[in-house]
């Protein structure tokens, strides 16, 4: 079997997986926000940035190759990661205490694992209202970090293309294809696949916040690193094409 | 108008001519998570003219948790708090519940929540009077400043310091188990809780609250003791004439979580009974005054001047028929015995009255540990939504309400919130002007002075205790301005990093 180098250890791979599928398969954990092995990789968030051969590039869109060698757990790396986190934090309102994904949330769990003890940057601190027009659902704009895993979900699992991100740089935001902007006026459904792959707490089904009594919660179980190989080999897989 | 500047007005609340004094502000006070400052009007001779207490923080909970999703509410509403988050996490549960149409809870959920709400009063009454207000009960209000502070405590009495420590330790264990954190935690939620009390987590908590019970009547007899070494002091200090709010139990027993609104008069007449705190505004009012942004309720049928009340261990104490755990109920009986109700009426007396509360919290905890509902599964229930949903509990300061409007999209449109220090506004303000009447009018200014001004406060257990007596350094900065705007005298103490 074809290996490429992870932080000096040989990761075996079969063609067309990438370097991220690669590793999380074989036991290494390479710390990813817009990731998920259900979908096309994105690229967009950059926290899975790691060092191919020299050279940075994400290690979701990276197709393995023989004998390349691949940097990852590296304080350089890690400093990059932490600061992406920050600047997450800073763009949107997330209010952690009182925001009821706390414990099941991946951007909260990836600034436990990077170790985010600062805010790092000015919040912005913009006014977002909620969008509750919807009977099952809710959404809460301010916590989106524009993964884009809903986009993706609703067309492809879904069928039906409700959200999308719109606007450029840092006017970049989440819309749903209604004419009236409301997600009320929109087809989606409480039981889609967008509304559960949110990785944050901005597509959230109505009246069940906080059910889960904390200890039991995702990531009080144990922190992203072991809980994304632990979840990794059981999930099909989508080979880079 | 020389003459009339020397003659101080009765009230002390405003000065006839406050041009020509001079100001002394002790700025800033703190309370829980915010600040409060105490300022005086003094002429040339030093006679008291004016005494207020601000509350110069504005925290904007009531806007901000406008557009929220209700079912956030409890969890973010807590944070108004570190010291008794359990008390507003459960004031807006109890509203919720009225707004999801649980009617009735669960056994489970109904008594998981008492549990966690009496671990609450535990702890905070353990904390204020251990932690707090103890280097001034034990070393004296004017003793050397450098030694009332919690660490000399210990080193003068280690035993009784371990002790306190001991039992708000298990106090927060109680809410961890019931809560899932021992600060803010999630437990509560609308229409009941997240989780109910394992058999394991009932057996650790009951190695425990038989002794807890024992250092509860320890505290009691020890407040008893601080009381009685100086009776006339402790009788007069700060005290008051005011009428009493609480909620009582339908039998008009003390219960801090549920319950109808009771209300009497310094004289003990009884204003209202057993009325239905959905309806509180029929009752209770509130007015604004330029000098302060913490409102002034009053009761409603006495009037802004003649209404002002008073809430918290004092008031539950005094106007509870009984208390429904045997230990607990013999104190009372014997603290409102004490000189002829004497202490029952007094501001320090309130020191007494809240141990009483936590050794009855403790011995409901231990019902409630031997009681199987704890371990149900049944955990929430809902029915019919309404619009409004009113929630009020006993909170380890006092009567705390929590009113809420949600639309039909589930958003928080309308908040109101009466917390315990507000409803003790008036109520320390007159105290402290009648500390400043008695001990600083015509004195010079000290720092063992401005503690009399302090102690008065802390007997209320406020909101800015937290803070102010972190470690015993209550964070001041006094100074002395004359007419003209020039300082005169300052004196400082740091302030402390964290509450």
């Amino acid at each position: 079997m074809n290996t490429f180098q992870l932080d000096g250890e040989e990761i075996p791979f079969e063609p067309g997986q990438t370097v991220i599928q690669a590793a999380l398969a074989a036991g290494h954990y390479i710390p990813h926000l817009c990731y998920h092995p259900e979908f096309v990789p994105h690229g967009s968030c950059r926290l899975c940035t790691v060092r191919a051969d020299g050279r940075p590039t994400a290690a979701c869109t990276l197709p393995a190759q023989p004998g390349l060698k691949v940097e990852s757990e590296t304080e350089e790396l890690n400093d990059l990661r932490r600061t992406l986190v920050q600047m997450l934090f800073a763009e949107g309102n997330h209010f952690c205490p009182s925001c009821e994904k706390s414990g099941n949330c991946v951007l909260q769990a990836l600034g436990y694992d990077l170790g985010v003890l600062t805010a790092g940057f000015r919040h912005f601190f913009l006014d977002r209202p909620v969008d509750a027009s919807h009977p099952d659902i809710l959404l809460d704009f301010n916590r989106c970090v524009l993964c884009k895993l809903c986009v993706r979900a609703s067309e492809e699992v879904d069928g039906k293309g409700v959200f999308s991100l719109a606007g450029r740089g840092i006017q970049r935001r989440l819309i749903v294809s209604a004419e009236s902007g409301r997600l009320a006026d929109t087809d989606v459904a409480v039981t889609d696949k967008a509304v559960e792959v949110c990785p944050v707490g901005v597509i959230l089904r109505k009246r069940v916040g906080f059910r889960v009594p904390i200890g039991r919660r995702r990531y009080d179980l144990r922190p992203i690193r072991a809980q994304a190989l632990e979840d990794a080999p059981r999930r099909p897989e989508h080979r880079h094409e | 108008m020389t003459d009339l500047v020397n003659i101080p007005s009765a009230s002390l609340e405003t000065a006839t001519q406050p041009e020509n004094l001079r100001r002394v502000a002790i700025d800033p006070l703190t309370r829980v998570e915010g600040h409060g400052k105490v300022t005086l009007l003094l002429d040339e001779h030093d006679r008291v003219h004016q005494v207020r207490l601000h509350i110069v923080e504005f925290r904007g909970f009531e806007r901000f948790i406008q557009g929220r999703p209700y079912w956030e509410v409890p969890v973010m509403v807590q944070r108004l708090c570190g010291i008794c988050p359990v008390s507003h996490h459960l004031a807006a549960a109890k509203a919720l519940d009225v707004i999801v149409g649980a009617r009735t809870l669960t056994p489970t959920a109904e008594k998981v929540r008492r549990l966690m709400h009496y671990g609450q009063i535990l702890q905070s009454h353990a904390l204020h009077f251990f932690h707090l207000a103890s280097p001034d009960l034990l070393f004296g209000f004017d003793s050397d400043a450098s030694r009332r502070n919690l660490v000399a405590v210990a080193q003068a009495y280690p035993d009784i310091i371990r002790k306190g420590v001991l039992l708000r330790k298990f106090g927060q264990e109680v809410i961890r188990v019931t809560a899932g954190k021992r600060i803010h935690g999630t437990g509560a939620i609308p229409g009941g809780v997240n989780k109910n009390v394992s058999r394991a987590e009932r057996d650790a908590l009951l190695t425990d609250i038989y002794q807890v019970i024992a250092w509860s009547r320890e505290a009691v007899a020890l407040a008893r003791q601080l009381y009685e070494q100086d009776p006339a002091l402790y009788g007069e200090f700060g005290t008051i004439r005011a009428h009493q709010l609480c909620l009582v139990r339908a039998d008009g027993a003390m219960d801090l979580y549920h319950g109808g609104l009771r209300a009497r008069t310094a004289d003990g007449e009884t204003l209202f009974d057993h009325v239905d705190y959905a309806r509180y505004w029929e009752h209770i009012l509130e007015e604004v005054k330029p000098w302060s942004y913490m409102k002034f309720p009053f009761l409603r049928a006495l009037g802004p001047e003649q209404g002002w009340y008073r809430v918290g261990p004092l008031a539950r104490v005094s106007l509870c028929d009984t208390i429904p755990t045997p230990f607990a109920d013999h104190a009372r009986r014997e603290f409102l015995a004490y000189a002829d109700g004497v202490a029952a009426r007094a501001t320090l007396g309130t020191h007494w009255a809240r141990m009483i509360e936590m050794l009855h919290a403790a011995e409901v905890i231990k019902e409630l540990l031997h009681d199987p509902d704890i371990h149900g599964e049944a955990l929430v229930v809902q029915g019919e939504r309404a619009e409004r949903g009113v929630g009020v509990i006993e909170a380890p300061r006092g009567t705390l309400i929590h009113h809420y409007r949600v639309n039909e999209d589930d958003v928080v449109t309308r908040c109101n919130l009466i917390v315990s220090t507000t409803h003790n506004n008036q109520a320390l303000n007159e105290s402290i002007r009648q500390v400043a009447r008695r001990y600083l009018d015509g004195r010079r200014l000290t720092e063992g002075l401005l503690n009399h001004i302090e102690v008065a406060i802390r007997a209320f257990d406020p909101c800015l205790s937290c803070a102010t007596h972190a470690l015993g350094q209550m964070p001041l900065a006094v100074e002395l301005v004359d007419a003209a705007g020039q300082t005169v005298d300052r004196i400082t103490r740091d302030v402390p990093t964290a509450c």
